[in-house]
């Protein structure tokens, strides 16, 4: 009974989303952890029939962040309210949640709509509504007013919802992101396509498209740039390119590997993997002046650099104990340190944004899947299951992490909690999809 | 090139594989392979028949003509996260590399490739690997080094995107373009 319920509750979550996402989101687990929230519709106070509702945006960014579960609509005792001075304590003492979100969209000229909203905390309100009528504006978490245009209405939702997380778990949202990922339809004359859209996967837009590999995009600290590697001229080359005016500038084209470029937290380098020397090393290269300098030294692969928060230290995968596994350099000394110890290999690893625990691909029994590892404990928790999982990136929150796995023989995106305890797969429309990287905050 | 190893091993195993099944049990689907091939000769449609016999070469031609049989294999394959050139692909490189000393003017590009598991960077370092070891076994053999360049795709272009184990063998590979 309960399964159906969420999957009843799942079914409206999805329903609600307007079907243009490029990348629909099915949660596979998690809902029962997440904290109840009402989200009520937005009152529409123009003619006609509304333009996009905002709420959907917000009710299903709260559902996708793990955090949350909206309760249906449709059960909410009051459902025609916009400010919390119509919020009536009472009819709401039986609803088990911890807030309430609420707004209004008035149309207040050409393209231009006033819309306000509404945050209301449920769990103080039912409290005091034992104590005689209050001032409603003791319950109020936070409000806004602004005007926007019909354009807007996607992007002010992701801010209500970034405000709405914020205040209830004092943890930044990070809803107002995009990823960058690859998708390939094979069989097509340029099956590689470099992707850019909204976290949730809505305003796809393609970047490039070429008929030889595209790999690993990585964003620059400003969100206005990606570096990644293209083939198109039969070798692998590195590239960044401005994701406002589609300039593109190539940064390296040594003989042999050019790749896994990754920007430095001040945005003027790149570390990167070069095998110009013989074997594939770690390099950092100055994105203006392009000069080179080597920070590995090994006859096995090194490759996979990660910047640490600070810009002081990279870690990289290196076979150089025999099998893959996640050492750390620090740049000013070039001292060289093993992080991983557990499992067969573990591999392309990233630093979360706090600096605090390392985000990665872990094999054991032969099984590929994303681990987290605590930097300070070294205490290692395997969070996925899924199958063949690779190129995991982090949120700029830190909250959450998406990922290349595969699903019924497809490669797909999925996200995890990086307390492991939310799931979540983004089908791909067609052909498959591949190394997301997910931006800074915009 | 489609003609890879793994096929033609099964084109010698399922032949093998009917014979054994005749003689024990008769009752596959492999029967009607054998009973076809043996009953060829017996045929009696009133239709005419040629014979021949094949040309006298001379042990150079011999070697030439199996050499060129064998440059149509274009794809050595490898085991799981190894780049050393196995045994059973001697013969097929001894004929790349003759022929390649043979044509100094002739260049081979050799495409390093990986099966799916593992990330993508690091099959990208693993598929030059194996590309490299192939280079310098034809190296070995005398090709200059002038004659081949060499990249790595990594596992960005799957030959069999099944992703079963057999997939994954397939796509282990490294692959002589000229």
């Amino acid at each position: 009974m309960k399964t159906l319920g969420k999957w009843l509750l799942l079914g409206l979550v999805v329903m609600s989303m307007p079907a243009r996402a490029a990348l629909d989101i099915v949660i596979t687990e998690g809902v029962d952890a997440a904290r109840p929230i009402a989200v009520i519709p937005f009152v529409w106070q123009g003619q006609g029939p509304a333009p996009q509702q905002i709420s959907d945006v917000v009710m299903s960014d709260l559902a996708r962040s793990g955090t949350f579960n909206p309760l249906d609509e449709l059960g909410l005792p009051q459902r025609n309210i916009a400010k919390v001075s119509q919020f009536v304590a009472k009819e709401w003492s039986n609803v088990a949640a911890e807030a309430v979100v609420m707004g209004s969209v008035k149309p207040m000229g050409p393209d231009q709509f006033l819309v306000n909203f509404e945050l209301v905390d449920l769990v103080k309100a039912q409290m005091q509504s034992g104590n005689g009528p209050q001032s409603s504006s003791e319950y109020l978490i936070d409000s806004s007013e602004v005007v926007i245009s019909a354009e807007q209405f996607r992007q002010y939702g992701h801010r209500i919802s970034d405000i709405v997380y914020e205040k209830l778990t004092g943890i930044r949202g990070a809803f107002l992101t995009r990823i960058a990922y690859v998708v390939v339809k094979h069989g097509e004359k340029s099956p590689y396509h470099l992707m850019i859209s909204d976290y949730d996967g809505h305003n796809e837009k393609m970047l490039l498209r070429s008929p030889e590999p595209l790999m690993s995009p990585s964003w620059s600290p400003d969100g206005s740039k990606l570096a990644y590697v293209s083939f198109e001229n039969k070798k692998a080359e590195v590239f960044v390119q401005n994701i406002y005016t589609q300039a593109r500038a190539k940064i390296t084209s040594y003989d042999g590997i050019n790749g896994a470029p990754v920007f430095s937290p001040d945005g003027k380098k790149l570390a990167l993997t070069l095998s110009r020397d013989g074997q594939p090393e770690i390099y950092v290269v100055d994105i203006d002046t392009k000069a080179l300098k080597r920070v590995t030294n090994h006859y096995a692969i090194d490759t996979e650099a990660s910047w640490f928060p600070d810009g002081k230290s990279l870690i990289f995968t290196s076979e150089r104990g025999g099998r893959p596994q996640i050492y750390k350099v620090t740049l000013a000394s070039g001292k060289v340190q093993r992080m991983t110890f557990e499992g067969e290999w573990n591999l392309g690893g990233s630093i979360s944004p706090d600096g605090r625990s390392m985000i990665f691909v872990n094999r054991t029994n032969g099984k590929f899947n994303i681990a987290r590892m605590d930097l300070e404990t070294r205490f290692m928790q395997v969070l996925t299951s899924t199958r063949l999982d690779e190129s995991p990136s982090v949120a700029p929150n830190g909250t959450m992490v998406i990922y290349g796995t595969t699903y019924q023989g497809k490669q797909v995106l999925a996200a995890v909690s990086t307390d492991g305890r939310f799931k979540a797969r983004l089908p791909a429309g067609q052909g498959e999809v591949k190394s997301p990287s997910w931006s800074p905050f915009l | 090139m489609d003609l890879n190893k793994l096929f033609k091993a099964m084109l010698v195993a399922i032949p093998m594989m009917a014979i054994s099944a005749c003689s024990s049990t008769s009752d596959s689907e492999t029967d009607a392979t054998s009973s076809n091939s043996s009953s060829g000769s017996e045929l009696t449609t009133g239709g005419v028949e040629t014979g021949g016999v094949a040309p006298v070469l001379t042990p150079q031609e011999q070697q030439r003509l199996k050499y060129q049989e064998l440059r149509k294999e274009h794809i050595i394959y490898f085991d799981f996260d190894r780049s050393s050139v196995s045994a059973q692909f001697a013969e097929v490189l001894q004929a790349h590399g003759e022929y390649l000393i043979e044509h100094p003017n002739v260049r081979v590009m050799i495409e390093g490739h990986a099966d799916e598991r593992g990330t993508p960077e690091y099959n990208i370092a693993l598929g030059e690997r194996r590309a490299k070891a192939v280079a310098k076994y034809l190296q070995g053999m005398g090709v200059l080094p002038s004659q081949m360049s060499i990249v790595s795709y990594g596992e960005e272009k799957p030959l069999d995107m099944s992703r079963t184990d057999d997939g994954f063998a397939v796509n282990r590979r490294a692959v002589l373009v000229y």
